[in-house]
Order: C-alpha cells, then sequence, then structure tokens
C-alpha cells in the first residue's frame, strides 16, 4: 500500500508535507478565528474611547517613568558590571571571589524577588521612609543589571587582543592606565551589540518595579495599564501599554541586528 | 662604563619547562646586538625578560646598572626607557596614528598635546611614514604598521630598543622597509638587542651576534667570527639550514 509513496522522489516528499502542514496550519488558524466572539475581544481589549483616554498620559507619564528607570538602572548597572569586571579579572583573589559570589547571588534569585526585597524589606528593616519610587526600582535594576552587565563586560575586555595590554606596558603605562586608555575604549566598542541588547531586555523588566509603591507621578507603564484596567474594567490601558513597549523595543531590536551584521562583515 | 643591558645566569621556566637554562651576557652601550637561533630557543623570552613582559625565575638583569629583577624597582620607570617592536605591531586599533605616537608621551610622561605632536611627528618622519598620521592602523600595510611601531616606541625617547623577530609576520616584500628603518637607527647610535631570523641583517649591522639553542647561549662574538666561520656544530647546522631556506 506504502508503494507509491517509497517512489516518491525525496523533493516531492518533501514538498507534500510542506502541504500537509500548511493545511494544517491554515485549518487551525480559520477554526481560531471563526470560533473567536470578536465584538467581544474589541469590547474588552480594544474599546476606542479608552484608547483615547489613555493619551498623551501614557506617553508623557508612563512611558517617560519606563525610560527613566531603565536609564537609571542602565547606567547603575554598568557602572557596577564594571567594577565587578575588573574585580574578576584581578590579580587578587579575594577580589576575584568576592565578585564571582555577588553574581552568583543576584543572578541567582528573579528580578522581582529582589524589587521586592530593596522596595519594601529594606525600608522597613533600616527604618527609612523613601520618598520615591525612582530610588529603590532603580537601585534593585542597578545592583541586579551590574551582575548580568559584569560578564558582559570581562567577555569584551577579554576579546581585546593581550598584544595591545603588552604594548601599552611596555610603553611605561600602569594597568590602570594600559586599561582606561587603551584596553576599556576597545572593549566598549566589541560590548556595543550585547549591551544594547542588555538595555532592551532591562527596559522590558522595568514592568517589574510595577510591584512596589507607586505615587501617580512615577508609575511606569505596567503600573500605568494594570490602574487602568482596574479604574476602568476594561483590559484596553494594559494593551496600550503593551504597544507602547513595542514601540520602544521594535527600533532598538532593528539597530541591534543592524549592528550585528556590520560587526560580522568586518570580522 | 656600565653596560646598557647585563644578564647574569638567567633562567625563566614555565611550569615544568625550563626554556632558558642560564643566559649569561651584555649590550654595551650604543651596541646593536643580534640574537639567532632556531624557534623554541628562548629567543624571544630571553628579550621580554628584558623589559619584564615576563618575569624572571632567577638571576638578574641590570639596566644601566639597575637591577630590574629587584622586586622594589619601579618597573613602569625601567619601560620608559626601553623601547620595545613586537612582530605582530600591536598598534592601538582605535587611534590614529599620531595618537598611536603620542598617547603614551601624554599620559605617562605628561607631554602636553603640541609637544607630543612634534615629537611624534618628527618620529613618524623619520620612519617615512608621517604622510599617514591621520589614518588608522588597520589601513597600513604591515610594513607601515611595523615602522608607526618603531615611531611610536622612539617617541618615548628610550635608551634602547628590542626587537622581536619584527619582521617575521611581514610579506616578504615589506621586509626590506622595516629593515632599512631599523638600519638607519644603528647607524644613528641606538643600542639596540634585535632577535631576528634575517642573517643577512645581522651580518650588515650588528657589532655582535648571539647564537642560542636550546635555552643557552652557545656563540656570541662578532659577525665574521658567528656567522662565516662559527666554532660550534650546533651553530653551523643551524645557519646551513637557514641560508639554503633563502
Amino acid at each position: 500500500m506504502l508503494n507509491w509513496w517509497r517512489e516518491l522522489s525525496k523533493r516531492r516528499r518533501v514538498r507534500f508535507w510542506r502541504g500537509v502542514s500548511y493545511v494544517v496550519f491554515v485549518v487551525l488558524t480559520a477554526a481560531f478565528l471563526l470560533a473567536v466572539d470578536w465584538a467581544r475581544v474589541v469590547d474588552t481589549m480594544f474599546r476606542p474611547e479608552i484608547v483615547a483616554d489613555q493619551f498623551p498620559d501614557i506617553l508623557l507619564i508612563a512611558a517617560k517613568n519606563t525610560i527613566i528607570y531603565t536609564i537609571l538602572g542602565f547606567i547603575g548597572g554598568l557602572a557596577l558590571g564594571l567594577v565587578l569586571a575588573l574585580m574578576r579579572l584581578s590579580q587578587s583573589r579575594p577580589f576575584r571571589w568576592a565578585a564571582a559570589t555577588y553574581i552568583d547571588v543576584v543572578r541567582g534569585i528573579p528580578l522581582l524577588v529582589w524589587i521586592l526585597l530593596i522596595g519594601l524589606g529594606v525600608p522597613i528593616a533600616l527604618g527609612i521612609r523613601v520618598p520615591t519610587t525612582f530610588g529603590p526600582g532603580a537601585l534593585a535594576l542597578s545592583l541586579v543589571m551590574g551582575a548580568y552587565m559584569a560578564e558582559t563586560i570581562r567577555a569584551g575586555i577579554e576579546a581585546v587582543d593581550r598584544g595591545q595590554m603588552e604594548a601599552a606596558r611596555s610603553l611605561g603605562m600602569s594597568y590602570s592606565k594600559a586599561m582606561i586608555w587603551i584596553i576599556l575604549p576597545q572593549a566598549f566598542r566589541l560590548m556595543i551589540p550585547p549591551l544594547t541588547n542588555e538595555f532592551i531586555l532591562l527596559l522590558k523588566d522595568t514592568s517589574l518595579v510595577s510591584a512596589i509603591g507607586v505615587t501617580v507621578t512615577t508609575k511606569e507603564l505596567t503600573r500605568w495599564g494594570r490602574d487602568g484596567v482596574i479604574h476602568s474594567a476594561n483590559a484596553t490601558p494594559l494593551v496600550v501599554a503593551g504597544l507602547v513597549y513595542l514601540l520602544l523595543t521594535i527600533p532598538m531590536t532593528r539597530f541591534v541586528s543592524r549592528l550585528e551584521k556590520k560587526a560580522a562583515r568586518s570580522r | 662604563m656600565t653596560s646598557a643591558i647585563e644578564i647574569k645566569d638567567l633562567h625563566k621556566s614555565f611550569g615544568d619547562l625550563e626554556v632558558l637554562r642560564g643566559i649569561d651576557f651584555q649590550v654595551a652601550v650604543g651596541e646593536v646586538v643580534c640574537v639567532i637561533g632556531p624557534s623554541g630557543s628562548g629567543k624571544s623570552t630571553l628579550l621580554r625578560c628584558v623589559n619584564r613582559l615576563e618575569e624572571p625565575t632567577s638571576g638578574t638583569i641590570l639596566i644601566e646598572g639597575e637591577d630590574i629583577t629587584d622586586p622594589d624597582t619601579d618597573t613602569d620607570a625601567v619601560r620608559r626607557r626601553i623601547g620595545i617592536v613586537f612582530q605582530r605591531f600591536n598598534l592601538f586599533n582605535h587611534l590614529s596614528v599620531l595618537e598611536n605616537v603620542t598617547i603614551a608621551q601624554r599620559k605617562v610622561l605628561g607631554r602636553s598635546k603640541a609637544e607630543a605632536n612634534e615629537i611624534g611627528l618628527a618620529n613618524l618622519e623619520r620612519m617615512g611614514v608621517v604622510e599617514k598620521a591621520g589614518e588608522f592602523p588597520r589601513r597600513l600595510s604591515g610594513g607601515q604598521q611595523q615602522r608607526v611601531a618603531i615611531a611610536r616606541a622612539l617617541s618615548m625617547e628610550p635608551d634602547m630598543m628590542l626587537f622581536d623577530e619584527a619582521t617575521s609576520a611581514l610579506d616578504p616584500e615589506l621586509v626590506g622597509e622595516v629593515l632599512g628603518a631599523m638600519r638607519t637607527l644603528a647607524e644613528e647610535g641606538m643600542t639596540m638587542l634585535v632577535v631576528t631570523h634575517e642573517i643577512g641583517f645581522a651580518k650588515g649591522v650588528a657589532d655582535r651576534v648571539v647564537f642560542m639553542d636550546e635555552g643557552v647561549v652557545v656563540e656570541d662574538g662578532p659577525p665574521s667570527r658567528v656567522l662565516v666561520d662559527p666554532e660550534h656544530e650546533r651553530t653551523r647546522t643551524f645557519l646551513r639550514m637557514v641560508l639554503e631556506g633563502e
């Protein structure tokens, strides 16, 4: 019975399976589109008047705050990551050990837990009242990003040819002068694509800051969407918030893939 | 008069492998000494010990009478007096040619930008690459890059220059321009310690030739003796092999 199948050429068999998978795909998609009550979906998730209500504040307040968290977390993470990376590369064993421990501990616990600990636990433990959420939110993001970026930065430094350090030292430069003027400028050039990727990940991770208390002026996109859902008893604000994230992340993703293609060509 | 470089009973091991097994020799001020020998004989390691890119296992190295193997020696200060040129150039790829020859002058010697530029350009001129001052190293040929590397070392106004197989990574047609630059330098009276495979250069330029094999100095003398009429069989075998290759 399977004789007809055996007689088919390899190319025809491939074409046959491709045809089968297309049919399955189309049937499943059509079934989904027909089964869903679209009027209800639009009514609960994309009501035009609620969409209109979000603007312009979702951009002027929420998106702006998301960007502020991202930039604060990125700068803090970059500074901490650089220190950790240099400690990892240090001749001193205690420095290497301390940095490795920090990186393992921080990366081994979810970001949300860190944000809750720093945003809720630490103020109670230390008996301080933090006036704005930018503080603990940005602090938690910086401390965690530092651990992730340390590995990116270390890889960048190690990717610079050893001869560069030798040449710099032979000219009488100290280790730190050679690092600052010769190694790091070249390492950061290599790190631009991975660091941009981490910037995008961080931008999305700022949504976790919504878990700790916020005032009206410091809401970021996710909190904005969530509060909007509660107020309007409708999911539309969250959908709009999601679209604003896309507006920010897609151009950056494109930018990174362009950089990576360029780097691949010049290699 | 103190020697520029004086090496006494120098040993260097990498793990179990002993690369230098008791080296003794001197380089006088203004002298050009070429070190030849088969690959793996320890020539490059010897050179790298002289400016402490490699840490000697034991023995002493005196630079102008100062013991640089003493742990209290300021290594950075010693290196300022010794220029080194590497096989693979090691130019700073993120900096222009002019910045390559000025950055250490400014960051180490604290020279002003104007002064560093003046000295840097003079040395690029001396090496015949001054018209490349504004280019980036990657755009230069190997020979041009190596001449920039020499100019970079000279801009620190060192007392002596070390050359670590400076022409080995070059295409054959580019070797001549770099050897020419080195010859000019030798004629100007620079103290030079040159690790090389270029027997012709050693014959024409060196005051003394040192033949090394298996981590020891086998023969040390004027080129007319070491290269023409060596005492040791090992030297003769090596020279025969090198000259046949040419």
